[in-house]
């Protein structure tokens, strides 16, 4: 009896809130899930019969390898388990296979890995100080922030319906920042190297990790006004940094710089590096992510309409292709000038610096890091080349550590949460997955404003009228894109309104949340400037 | 209530696991000639639709009653109905008559699935709250922890059809707790008149009111309430079935179409007494079937008489709550006709008692869920039932803590215990036994599943497995049956205290 308790943990919330959150992942296994799940079994199938210097140029399928060599390592290994399942799965020329085992391996896989987002969890609420200890479990820090980690919804759509493997690459995305919370740099700094060789995308937040790693490990002193003292500059830490990171990187990119392929007289290097980085793509994804610049495209089409009622612009000259007609293609805009991949990076380098700045002159420990980190993440995502709306995840995450600590955290968190989420309901299109995201997104909806409200009820009330106005605003924008649009008669002729309304809708929130953000952040740093002095 | 977002998360957990189980398979998908319970649905809608009230309940051309005839009291056909018109405005070939049999496509399943979950939502889940916020005497996070395991029993979210009528009983339930006898009385009326079997539970109901008017005296105010009781129960019933009194004929078949006593002692494999014995004794084959029928009365009778009795001399909440799960009980071992998802009448009420007996009912709770393994590996729900029942036992175990309250205080065996020590000094080891039953009968519950699931029968019992699992699980539930009878039967002793309704 007493090792059925200690098994299951009597008590212990927060075995039961992983387990339960496990248990709802295993009954997902059944729902839709998209070309993704094509994609990941393809890669399995090329890692498993095809030899490493084939692995970046394969291309059978239209689904490449695209990610970096220590996920095509990952599909190795599962590979090995999957052929116990079904071997008919790592055929490269078995396109679109999808056998019920194969369903299961693949979802199970998912599920497995997930095993380490929830060490990662665990191991950030021990970061999280309980200065502010409620008398009950359900208003401690803690919990809440165990919730809002483990049942984030973006999370449990993307990767248990939708197909993907973010969970275990956030795992060690938080397993590396809780490490920088504990002061085990090295160790951080290590996880977040071999996590950017799992997936690149993560690229968008090394700058916060540089600038952090350098100004507060790599500098052991400060003066007293906080400005940095040069003197105490340790070699020995920035080499062991710059060590471990190298290694990390020869170990990944080393066999294709070493490989040779003999019809191009080159190393497999710049093959690799073109499949990680597609510029070929257009601006924005067929569904344009809530950003900086699906404003601007809107803006575009509403000048261009305009434009045409008062007869200022040509019909014959405008371009038919509407963006939003389902192909990822170069769009040109009408009246606004068209955007270029360089002028995309350049927006987003000027939107990062200015927290980058921050947190070299004023470096305000690891929350000050987690801030940055966090800025970094939706600079990039407001003004990146090709955003994928899920990318949004990238800084929800790390946002949530944010969020229990500090009431105007908390409210701009809701804000980017809220809709953030929202906008990845198109993922989801299918009937039987309607009822599912809205459930679930209510669910945690409901407990994440409820119970940070909770936790900040001595405070100043979380949102203003606007802000509830807007996010009130979600639910009849719902109801009219899903359940009144399509028995009207624009179904046929403008199919992409309520992708366009979402996108819009979802965008003038992030924006104001990043920007919310921005001006916090460069406000408390002010502050502890005047301070100081 | 300043926690109700919590109770709102609940419930949304709730809607969410259902939903999620009901992308599943369905009973008979894909099996004609007959299919399954879910053509059987849609064949009521069928015909309550497309044919005048009165012939829904005969033979005829256009009603094949062997061909899923209706066999539900009038309220079911009712709701059919219902629903049958919103399919005619989605698509109505969904239920034209003859040429819509065996209609099978992704977008019914989900149109029947959602006439399930609004029921749920309408009726059940706002019983389950209001029942879990009306309890006495527990902490506000206790009330939610226990709608959530109510709203988590994966018994009835598995077999997730008709279980709109527990929605009513459990509105009765409700409205007698809260002292509202009449509110009650007629919530349960329309849960008869929605399916029969809601009868398991009709003693429990009449034996509670009755000693209430016993108690406030038969001359006075008891006799009042006596007779607007009976108008309500009157009233609700003529109502239900109005057009069905034109004609004597009329209500006499439907009255022939609900108890079909031809069908024989027992169907398929059901955990029940009759079923089980048959492993050594063809009782079926051998007894001519009218004695069947007065065997399975008397017995019926006589094991649920002593808690009936004492209800009526001790009208009290907690008693009748036991008695309803004690009478239902019975009933399931030992009457006529029983089908194995009949346990889901004896687990509500378990359900109700389960934050007063945690260890216990959550313990019953597998069990009854584990008799319908067959049932449900028939429909390829393997996967779902062992996900949710995972699910429900952690739910009971982080929220009840109930491996704590093993105890002869916490099991309500207290008083038993006291009176049997008087003759046996050494009685102490009564908590032990129990915890050490729970042990094996766990055990023994995984390993029968893991073996149906992986291993095949030998060729000359094909039907091993199932039987064993009946037979195991008929054990465990008459183990039940004894002590949920014990404390009715000691509980007054004890309970002198115990709050009693005036």
């Amino acid at each position: 009896m007493a090792a059925l308790t200690i098994a299951t943990g009597t008590g212990n919330w927060f075995s039961a809130l992983a387990l339960g959150v496990t248990l709802l992942k295993c009954l997902l296994i059944p729902t839709y899930h998209s070309t993704d799940f094509e994609v990941h079994r393809n890669w399995l199938a090329i890692t498993h019969s095809l030899p490493i210097s084939q692995w970046y140029y394969e291309a059978t399928s239209e689904w490449t390898l695209d990610y970096p060599p220590f996920f095509a390592w990952f599909e190795y290994i599962l590979s090995h388990v999957a052929k116990y399942f079904d071997q008919e799965m790592l055929n490269v020329h078995n396109l679109n296979y999808s056998s019920s085992r194969t369903l299961l391996f693949q979802r199970f896989s998912v599920i497995f890995m997930d095993v380490l987002f929830v060490y990662a969890v665990r191991e950030c609420c021990k970061c999280i100080d309980g200065k502010k200890v409620g008398k009950e479990l359900t208003e401690k820090p803690k919990f809440i922030l165990s919730v809002l980690l483990l049942w984030n919804f973006g999370l449990l759509i993307v990767d248990h319906i939708h197909f993907q493997y973010n969970g275990f690459l956030f795992g060690l995305m938080l397993l590396s920042i809780a490490r920088l919370f504990q002061k085990r740099h090295m160790e951080g700094a290590f996880l977040f190297a071999v996590l950017l060789h799992f997936k690149h995308i993560y690229l968008y937040v090394a700058p916060a990790y540089g600038v952090y790693l350098l100004r507060s490990y790599c500098f052991t002193a400060n003066k007293p006004d906080g400005s940095i003292r040069w003197k105490s500059f340790s070699f020995v830490r920035v080499i062991s940094l710059g060590l471990v990171v190298f290694l990390v990187s020869a170990l990944s990119l080393g066999p294709f710089l070493a490989l040779f392929h003999f019809s191009f007289q080159q190393n497999q290097l710049p093959q690799v590096f073109s499949r990680l980085f597609p510029f070929k793509r257009g601006l924005c994804h067929a569904y344009w992510a809530p950003n900086f610049w699906a404003l601007y495209n809107a803006l575009d089409k509403v000048l261009s309409v305009i434009g045409l009622k008062l007869k200022f612009l040509d019909p014959n000259n405008i371009p038919k292709a509407s963006m939003t007609s389902g192909l990822v293609q170069q769009f040109q805009h009408t009246v606004l000038p068209s955007v270029t991949p360089l002028a995309t990076l350049i927006c987003t380098l000027i939107a990062i610096l200015p927290s980058i700045f921050c947190l070299w002159f004023k470096p305000q420990g690891p929350r000050g890091f987690l801030r940055c980190l966090t800025l970094c993440a939706l600079s990039s995502f407001m003004f990146g080349w090709h955003v994928h709306e899920k990318a949004i995840l990238l800084a929800i995450l790390p946002m949530s550590l944010l969020s229990v600590g500090k009431a105007g955290d908390a409210s701009i968190f809701l804000i980017l949460t809220t809709t953030g989420h929202y906008s990845l309901f198109p993922l989801l299109f299918t009937a039987p997955e309607l009822p599912i995201k809205i459930l679930l997104m209510l669910l945690f909806t409901i407990y994440s404003i409820s119970s940070l409200k909770t936790l900040f009820r001595k405070e100043k009330p979380l949102f203003n009228w606007m802000e509830t106005f807007y996010l009130l605003g979600l639910g009849p924008l719902e109801v009219c894109c899903e359940f009144v649009f399509p028995f009207t008669s624009w179904k046929v002729k403008y199919p992409f309104i309520p992708l366009l309304l979402t996108s819009v809708y979802c965008a003038v929130g992030i924006t104001y949340a990043w920007f919310k953000l921005y001006v916090s952040v460069l406000i408390d740093s002010a502050i502890g400037k005047t301070k100081k002095q | 209530m300043e926690k109700w977002y919590l109770m709102t998360v609940v419930v949304l957990i709730g809607l969410t696991v259902r939903w999620t189980v009901s992308l599943n398979s369905y009973s008979g998908a894909g099996k004609p000639p007959m299919f399954g319970d879910y053509e059987a649905q849609r064949h009521w809608q069928e015909i309550t639709f497309n044919l005048p009230v009165k012939q829904w309940y005969f033979n005829s051309s256009d009603n094949n009653l062997q061909y899923w005839g209706l066999d539900y009291p009038p309220l079911t056909a009712y709701h059919s109905l219902l629903c049958a018109y919103v399919a005619k405005f989605i698509n109505p070939d969904w239920i034209a008559l003859h040429t819509s049999r065996g209609y099978e496509s992704q977008a019914h399943k989900l149109f029947m699935r959602t006439t399930v979950l609004i029921a749920d939502l309408l009726i059940y889940i706002p019983a389950v709250v209001l029942y879990c916020c009306c309890l006495k005497e527990i902490s506000t996070k206790k009330k939610i922890a226990n709608a959530l395991c109510i709203l988590l029993y994966p018994g009835l979210i598995l077999i997730d059809y008709g279980h709109f009528h527990l929605g009513f009983a459990l509105w009765g339930v409700l409205g007698i707790s809260c002292d509202c006898d009449l509110l009650g009385s007629l919530a349960f009326c329309l849960a008869i008149n929605y399916k029969q079997m809601e009868l398991y539970h009709a003693l429990p109901f009449f034996c509670f009111l009755l000693g209430k008017c016993f108690k406030k005296g038969l001359k006075g105010k008891g006799f009042v309430l006596l007779v607007k009781l009976a108008c309500i129960v009157v009233a609700s019933f003529v109502l239900c079935w109005l057009p069905f009194f034109t004609e004597r004929e009329q209500t006499l078949q439907v009255l022939r179409r609900l108890f079909p006593v031809d069908r024989g002692l027992f169907e398929d494999k059901v955990a029940n007494i009759w079923c089980s014995f048959n492993v050594f004794l063809k009782i079926k084959d051998i007894l001519p079937r009218h004695i069947q029928l007065i065997m399975s009365f008397c017995s019926t009778f006589l094991s649920l008489l002593p808690a009936c009795i004492k209800l009526i001399l001790q009208p009290s909440s907690k008693g009748f709550k036991f008695t309803l799960v004690s009478c239902a009980l019975s009933f399931f071992l030992f009457s006529f006709q029983v089908h194995e998802k009949s346990i889901l009448l004896v687990s509500l009420p378990v359900c109700l008692v389960l934050s007063e007996i945690p260890f216990m009912s959550t313990w019953f709770l597998l069990v009854s869920t584990f008799s319908m393994l067959p049932l449900l590996l028939k429909d390829e729900l393997l996967m779902p039932s062992v996900v949710t029942t995972m699910a429900f036992f952690i739910a009971c175990v982080t929220s009840f803590s109930i491996f704590e309250k093993t105890s002869e205080e916490e099991l309500q065996l207290k008083s038993f215990s006291i009176s049997v020590r008087k003759y046996l000094p050494c009685f102490t080891f009564l908590s032990r036994i129990i915890q050490y039953l729970f042990l094996i009968s766990v055990i023994t519950m995984v390993l029968l599943t893991l073996m149906t699931v992986t291993l095949d029968p030998p060729q000359k019992l094909p039907d091993l497995f199932s039987v064993l699992v009946c037979f195991v699980s008929c054990l465990n539930f008459l183990f039940f049956l004894v002590y949920f009878n014990i404390i009715i039967m000691w509980d007054s002793k004890s309970g002198r205290n115990q709050k009693k309704i005036s």
